[in-house]
């Protein structure tokens, strides 16, 4: 386990040394950062001193090095708008995506996975037919047309829930700031945590129940079967726990493209999230916000594939075995 | 009474372009304790006829019409709950390919506990102790030790072996066996063989053998059934159909047996192959790969009689 875990670390230092290399990039390549620091009065020649005491004049990769120095020690530059550490001001909003991600993600866990074994299970049924009907469109549709037409039925026309922000939050240990606890909060979770996950939802539906559907053809299922042992038991333990490895594999994945897809919701919602200011940043030309946004994301991506695989070594006796060796 | 008596068994399988036959009306039965072989080419219907008694069948296979008598009771009439308490209680199956029987993610002890959960109400300790007693009884070394493990740190022949003290667990009056040694190396394959046997000789256990090698039902069965394109073309004692094969088909895989040839000679085959379900030729299923074959064999299907169904043969 613990040599599984170093290897994951080496994995995961790799990946943020490709994405420093990107983000430095980005910096470089996004128009000239004095532009955006100093405004139009001054002159050619204090331009120039400014430049040499940047060390924006010197050689690339001293650049890049000096770059990364101080976005180990988690200095990635002031944002230009808020004129604050551009990674505080990610963090502060880290709360808000994380909540909204997670109530999304339980939202796809609790329905896809009874939904995608009803529909394996009984694929002939009404209900199952009506599933696979309605989750085809909702692949098809795009997010912010949902989250555009669950706010006119259930905002505007029904009143049922409110349309924007996070609402009453209450402030944890550690400054977390969470709508978790409050019914105030919650109520402003439903519309942008139904919107997020009815991008993924119906792929986990279809995912599950064709994945369900061929480990119900297995001889170890007919087995099972002989043995005399009770539907629920043959559906549940045997063919679901089968079912769920590949499941489990590609929903790591879907997580990290959860956080991205973060952006457009929280977009349409003005949810006080990270995806939300990723945008207003885009239009400011805010680099260093820009680059702690990435690299927030990529440390997330990282941090969710580890756990993801150690998940899947403690469900597959298979893998555990190879971890050891 | 027998053990179990099947009666005119008709399985078809309901396909877009209409219900295809896979079994024609086969009738058999096995007396307790009996061993009984089923043979024939692959498509002949023999592992339809081994899933139908406990009506295994996947989609869309399906019994259209006969009868499964197992002890007085018509399995093929009962309820999938009712079914529930013959299957692994009273009748214990064995599958052809061990590596893929076991589920991959439950232990072997779970696999085999939660059986005699669903059966009877011992505890857990006891439930424990008569799932080493079985792993013994099949020649597992160390068998405690076997329970936590997980199949895939077993070798198929061990899997196997697991696989038999399953469905020997709960002692079954029959146990249907669906070509138990085919995946399995010469060497497994006969002391699967010798272990199946001797099971069944000392727990009393009937046997229903699956398989298209004519060795194997040599060495295990009293009576053999020979199956072609879901119909039964001969029946009789191992022995007598060994030594004296009556229906040209039960000839042809005989003479097929690689040591029938003389060394040096090219081995004997049936020409042709089994018509698939969909382009049954009328008649005597048989007659375009008969070298025996006259107009009669075109047109009207011989009945079993005497053991054997072919108009040639039973003139």
């Amino acid at each position: 386990m613990t040599n599984f875990i170093f290897q994951r670390l080496i994995q995961g230092v790799i990946v943020m040394l490709v994405i420093s290399v990107i983000s430095f990039a980005i910096q470089d390549q996004l128009g000239d950062p004095l532009r955006e620091l100093v405004g139009q009065s001054v002159s050619e020649s204090e331009r120039e001193v400014l430049r040499e005491q940047m060390g924006l004049n010197d050689p690339l990769w001293q650049q890049y090095f000096r770059f990364l120095g101080r976005a180990v020690q988690g200095d990635l530059g002031q944002s230009y708008f808020y004129k604050e550490p551009a990674l505080d001001v990610i963090l502060k909003k880290l709360p808000a995506t994380l909540e909204l991600v997670l109530c999304a993600t339980l939202i796809i866990a609790l329905i896809s996975v009874p939904a995608g074994v009803f529909c394996a299970i009984k694929p002939r049924h009404p209900v199952a037919r009506a599933i696979m009907a309605v989750s085809l469109v909702g692949i098809s549709v795009p997010v912010f047309l949902t989250a555009i037409g669950l706010i006119y039925l259930f905002s505007v026309e029904l009143g049922w829930a409110p349309s924007y922000g996070r609402g009453e939050l209450v402030t944890l240990w550690g400054g977390w700031r969470t709508g978790l606890l409050t019914a105030d909060g919650l109520a402003h979770l439903i519309l942008p945590s139904i919107t997020l996950s009815s991008i993924m939802l119906p792929l986990f539906i279809r995912l599950i129940r064709g994945e369900m559907l061929e480990v119900l053809q297995s001889d170890y299922i007919r087995f099972a079967r002989a043995k005399g042992i009770s539907a629920q038991r043959v559906y549940f333990v045997h063919a679901l726990k089968n079912t769920l490895l590949p499941v489990i594999t590609v929903g790591g994945v879907q997580i990290g493209t959860l956080v991205a897809y973060t952006i457009l919701t929280e977009t349409v919602f003005q949810w006080p999230g990270m995806g939300f200011i990723f945008l207003e940043a885009v239009n400011r030309v805010d680099t260093p916000l820009l680059i702690a946004y990435l690299i927030v994301v990529s440390v997330i991506f990282v941090i969710t594939n580890t756990l993801v695989d150690m998940i899947y070594g403690l469900v597959n006796p298979t893998v555990r075995l190879t971890g050891v060796k | 009474m027998a053990l179990l008596e099947v009666r005119d068994l008709v399985v078809e399988f309901g396909l877009r372009e209409g219900a295809s036959m896979a079994l024609d009306g086969i009738s058999f039965a096995l007396e307790p304790g009996e061993r009984l072989g089923i043979v024939g080419e692959s498509g002949a219907g023999k592992s339809v006829a081994a899933f139908s008694i406990l009506n295994l069948l996947s989609a869309p296979g399906y019994i259209a019409s006969g009868q499964i008598i197992f002890d007085g009771v018509d399995l093929a009439s009962l309820s999938e709950s009712a079914l529930r308490t013959v299957r692994g209680r009273r009748i214990g199956m064995i599958f052809q390919d061990p590596m893929m029987t076991l589920n991959p993610v439950l232990s072997i002890g779970e696999q085999m506990l939660e059986c005699l959960r669903a059966h009877s109400n011992c505890s857990e300790s006891e439930a424990r102790h008569i799932c080493i007693e079985r792993l013994r009884q099949v020649q597992i070394p160390s068998p405690e030790q076997r329970l936590r493990q997980y199949p895939h740190e077993l070798s198929g022949g061990m899997r196997q072996r697991v696989i038999i003290a399953i469905a020997l667990l709960l002692d079954p009056q029959l146990i249907i066996a669906d070509e138990p040694t085919t995946a399995l190396d010469v060497t497994i394959q006969a002391e699967i063989m010798q272990l199946l046997r001797e099971l069944c000789d000392n727990e009393g256990v009937a046997l229903l053998l699956i398989t298209h090698d004519l060795g194997v039902v040599a060495q295990l069965t009293h009576r053999t059934m020979v199956l072609y394109a879901g119909r039964v073309v001969e029946q009789a004692e191992t022995a007598a159909l060994i030594r004296a094969p009556r229906h040209p088909y039960t000839r042809g895989l005989l003479d097929a047996l690689p040591e029938r040839t003389e060394p040096g000679r090219p081995l004997n085959q049936i020409p042709g192959s089994m018509p698939g379900l969909q382009s049954m030729p009328s008649g005597c299923a048989f007659h375009p790969r008969c070298n025996l074959a006259r107009a009669r064999c075109q047109s009207e299907s011989p009945a079993l009689q005497h053991g054997v169904a072919c108009w040639e043969a039973a003139c």
